[in-house]
């Protein structure tokens, strides 16, 4: 039967409207900051005004002296409850408060704690330390000079070297490249950005004196996950601690790591007896806390005398930072870089990354991405559409000719991923269909003609999302399954409990759509609950695109599961074999007798009331699921730009947008998703950057200088879908949330160098503005 | 010092030091937290509230200067159980995820419809672009501000291909 002519229960392919829209647009969103409890006390922290400097001494006694201040926190009085450090996602230490050097500007000094946040902020700046500042290091190059100030001098280093890592066949790359017909090379810096959620980070520690249960309310896409790290950090036995993350204001990564405050609070309520509140503001929120990128890569692509990718060669530089805090799994210190192979059909390549601590802020998360996979798609994306300017063909057709063909999944990948499915050639097709591309390259040919600068920009990129399997995925050495417990009421309306958590996804519909459409429960009946570490099961949270293939699964063997009982009832009911029972959105009946159905609420209210001999009772159950692979979303963009030959401004005219994420839960929720996406690759291909002086003074600390797109500059977008589904997902679904900041960046850069190439411009680093748009033309000599 | 102000319609009045912004005496002094804290520097209009039917950025505003004025909140758009149309649209259009910028952004736009009941989409955009949005990318923003309007919607692109049912 075709979705369209089933009853509309909200299940899987509907674009119901979201629950959660209730609260929200009536202003009773509840996040973090609205959090108020009797007694409560407000903690601000004192940063580090240098990048690197030693701390002689800190005076707090005019800062505690301070009526309303209650208590200053500094690295000592930390020290003595070993909670000066705390470990990292990455494996690494990080300073909670400092105690011997300050590492990076914005860096944790210390914390006031009084009576009001005006209190705490004012006693703050009568905290005076005494300084000696440093050399600061500034970029990873000068980090692995010889001689460099080393910065992790409480580790006992020697050098800021952090890692070295490889992926890939050197001796097939090498040979790969000893016969290729053509070489063609791109070095790139995708330059340090920031999520920027709306909502910055904080938390309300609330610790009981007299039980001594930790509940903390606080901002973070991993609340199972910081559950456990608060009992291995702070040593708190486990059933003493809930977290409890509610409405979230956006998160894209920043909400991964655990961050000094959170500890600070928790510490705080804990010696105080009182809940503490902290919340950063956005200038604390762009200089201390996780940002992304900032990869130097170096790019080279062999090709035969056809024009076939037979070798990718590529080396990496990254900037982490002074602690090594990357949020991703334990293995993988760069993270899911090795699909830099992308879509391509390449037989051979070699990947070499090497990271190195600067005096900057740490974090190294995933921006909207899966690990890394950013930066990989950009590479190679930028990459091929080099390589299509070298030789004089086209970026469309280079890329048709080496991508992965649809009858070659699964598909493995010279980086070792095994691709799940994929129709790079039908997403491509769509795409410049859609576009009417051959109309424009001819527009373009006739406008170079007369001087005018128009570009067209071609990405077809391939994402890794949804991890696990747990085997070869964990984070500090959880598995990176997850959860879904369903209990279905004797009425027959459910509650979900889910190890995810939304920060804007719309998880209240999607999963309960799930349901509707695997039991027959209308999504309406429903209820979705997240983000209480007391009240739903474990799971290691959302991000990097995995709350649909692995949560989402979860839900699916979950309401699999209350099915088959279901179908046991039945058949009780029926007085049948269970083997002749039949199902359907919602309805059992016995084999040959369609006419006469139990729904599932008959059911549900059976397994409470009338269930067979030697069953237990209820309908209700949790799924962990651990995935087989992880699901590979792709797709096309391309983008369309005029470029003023005077000012260097960049006009995007078009952008269109294929995107196959196989089976879509929620339509309008998955557009949505791509158009945020676009929009912060926008950003990121022209306006963000978070970037230093020679000082290590943090340029890009307000949203004044830190330029996020509004509505004003922002493109219209046309969206389009392909349906290729995962084989191995239980719907059939991929994750989608990231494709496109992690596709468009490339689409948005290609079109721009696209417009210059004919002037022999082959690069312009990002942030794309316009001033350095003009510099590449004057450079090239293009003149108004 | 005393603030006296009607905030959605009800006359308020509490103690706040002179140096007290405005978005702190409404979500701290009085209550109401559907007014949020973005940036600190009237960059992203997550605070956005109507002053005498105005959009205002509260954050960088002092409550003193909120004395004897009109202030509505997010809390202000409905008519008790009725939804404001812009609330309805922002629904309907999916014009909103995590909800953070929702209130500013709503606000603006039934300010911008009072004052121009048909407005182009250019004027839209003009209008809520001191509000930043990191989640929809404003296409949905600005066909819920269509829509509250009573204006047609756009249709901007359509899928090539409808879901296909689960395979496993």
């Amino acid at each position: 039967m075709a979705i369209a002519e089933r009853p509309a229960i909200g299940g899987i392919g509907e674009s119901v409207l979201r629950k959660e829209d209730a609260r929200f647009i009536r202003g009773r969103g509840h996040y973090v900051d609205d959090i108020v409890l009797p007694n409560m006390l407000h903690m601000a922290i004192l940063r580090s005004p240098h990048a690197h400097a030693r701390i002689r001494s800190i005076d707090t006694a005019a800062a505690a002296a301070v009526p309303g201040v209650i208590a200053v926190v500094t690295g000592e009085l930390m020290a003595q409850h070993n909670l000066a450090w705390m470990p990292t996602l990455s494996g690494d230490t990080q300073a909670v408060l400092a105690t011997d050097k300050v590492r990076f500007q914005g860096q944790e000094v210390a914390c006031v704690v009084a009576e009001s946040k005006y209190i705490a902020e004012d006693a703050v700046g009568l905290i005076d330390v005494d300084y000696e500042p440093l050399q600061a290091v500034t970029t990873p190059q000068q980090a692995l000079d010889a001689g460099a100030p080393v910065i992790r001098d409480d580790k006992g280093a020697t050098d800021n070297h952090i890692y070295h890592w490889e992926a890939g066949d050197g001796p097939a790359t090498e040979a790969a490249f000893a016969r290729a017909a053509k070489v063609v090379s791109l070095s790139t810096h995708y330059p340090r950005c920031h999520p920027a959620p709306l909502e910055t980070c904080g938390c309300v520690a609330d610790v009981d004196s007299v039980t001594g249960k930790a509940t903390i309310h606080m901002t973070s896409q991993a609340p199972h996950a910081h559950r456990t790290l608060f009992a291995l950090v702070a040593g708190l036995p486990e059933q003493n601690i809930r977290i409890i993350s509610p409405d979230i204001g956006g998160g894209f990564g920043n909400k991964v790591p655990i961050y000094p405050g959170y500890v600070v609070a928790t510490a705080a309520s804990l010696l105080l007896g009182r809940p503490v509140k902290w919340v950063e503001d956005r200038t604390e929120n762009l200089i201390s806390t996780g940002f992304a990128r900032d990869y130097h890569m170096k790019g080279e692509l062999a090709l035969d005398a056809d024009n076939r990718f037979i070798g990718l060669r590529v080396g990496l530089l990254s900037d982490n930072g002074a602690f090594f805090s990357d949020a991703q799994p334990s293995k993988f210190k760069a993270g899911l870089f090795h699909i830099v192979t992308g879509s391509y059909d390449i037989p051979a390549a070699h990947v070499v990354g090497d990271g190195a601590y600067t005096n900057k802020a740490p974090g190294g998360v995933a921006y909207r991405c899966s690990f890394r996979v950013t930066e990989a798609s950009f590479l190679i994306e930028r990459l091929v559409d080099t390589a299509a300017h070298e030789l004089g063909v086209d970026a469309a057709e280079l890329r048709m000719r080496n991508f992965i063909q649809p009858e070659a999944f699964p598909y493995r990948s010279a980086t070792g991923f095994e691709y799940d499915s994929g129709d790079y050639p039908r997403a491509m097709q769509v795409a410049l269909e859609a576009l009417g591309y051959d109309e424009l390259r001819r527009e373009q040919a006739e406008k170079r003609t007369r001087g005018e600068l128009m570009g067209i920009g071609v990405a077809s990129f391939t994402e890794v999302v949804g991890a696990g399997k747990g085997r070869d995925y964990d984070i500090v050495g959880l598995r990176m399954f997850d959860s879904a417990e369903l209990r279905v009421h004797p009425t027959g309306k459910a509650v979900l409990k889910l190890g995810v958590k939304s920060q804007g996804q719309g998880h209240e519909t999607t999963f309960a759509q799930i349901v509707a459409e695997e039991l027959g429960i209308p999504a309406a009946d429903v209820a979705v609950e997240e983000g209480d570490t007391d009240n739903t099961p474990y799971g290691l949270g959302t991000y990097a695109s995995r709350s649909t293939p692995v949560g989402g699964a979860a839900t699916a063997m979950i309401a699999r599961k209350l099915r088959d009982k279901g179908r046991q009832i039945a058949a009780h009911l029926f007085e049948a074999d269970v083997a002749d029972i039949e199902f359907e959105r919602g309805r059992y009946w016995v084999k040959g007798s369609p006419g006469e159905v139990k729904t599932i609420q008959d059911v549900a209210f059976a397994a409470y009331s009338n269930i067979p001999e030697g069953m237990e009772a209820g309908l209700e159950g949790v799924h962990y699921y651990d995935p087989p692979n992880m699901t590979f979303p792709f797709g096309t963009y391309l983008v369309v730009v005029d470029v003023d030959r005077g000012t260097g401004v960049v006009k995007v005219r078009r952008v269109v947008a294929v995107d196959d994420c196989g089976v879509r839960i929620n339509p309008m929720i998955v557009e949505g998703q791509i158009h945020g996406g676009l929009t912060e690759g926008f950003g990121i291909a022209f306006m963000e950057l978070i970037t230093f002086d020679a000082e290590g003074n943090c340029i890009g600390s307000t949203f004044m200088d830190y330029l996020l797109p509004t509505a004003w500059e922002t493109p219209r977008f046309e969206t389009f879908t392909t349906v290729t589904p995962s084989p191995h997902h239980p719907l059939g679904a991929k994750g989608v949330g990231e494709s496109a900041t992690v596709g468009s960046p490339a689409a948005y850069v290609n079109a721009v160098v696209d417009a210059l190439a004919p002037y022999g411009v082959r690069n312009i680093d990002m942030p794309v503005t316009s001033d350095k748009v003009w510099a590449a033309m004057r450079g090239a000599g293009v003149t108004e | 010092m005393k603030v006296n102000l009607s905030l959605n319609g009800a006359q308020r009045s509490a103690e706040a030091e002179p140096r007290t912004l405005l978005v702190d005496f409404i979500r701290t002094t009085l209550g109401l937290t559907g007014t949020h804290i973005g940036c600190d520097t009237s960059s992203c209009g997550a605070c956005t509230v109507l002053l005498d039917g105005r959009p205002v950025k509260s954050c960088t505003l002092l409550a003193a200067q909120a004395d004897g004025h009109n202030v509505t909140t997010v809390e202000g758009l409905a008519d008790g159980a009725i939804l404001h149309p812009v609330q309805e649209a922002f629904h309907t259009e999916h014009g909103l995820q995590c909800g953070f910028c929702t209130p500013g952004m709503m606000l603006v736009g039934a300010a911008l419809l009072e004052r121009n009941p048909a407005p182009s989409e250019e004027e839209i955009r003009w209008a809520i672009s001191g509000n930043i949005c990191r989640c929809t990318g404003y296409m949905n923003i600005v066909k819920a501000i269509r829509r509250a309007a009573g204006l047609g919607v756009e249709v901007h692109s359509e899928p090539v291909s409808t879901p296909t049912a689960g395979v496993a």
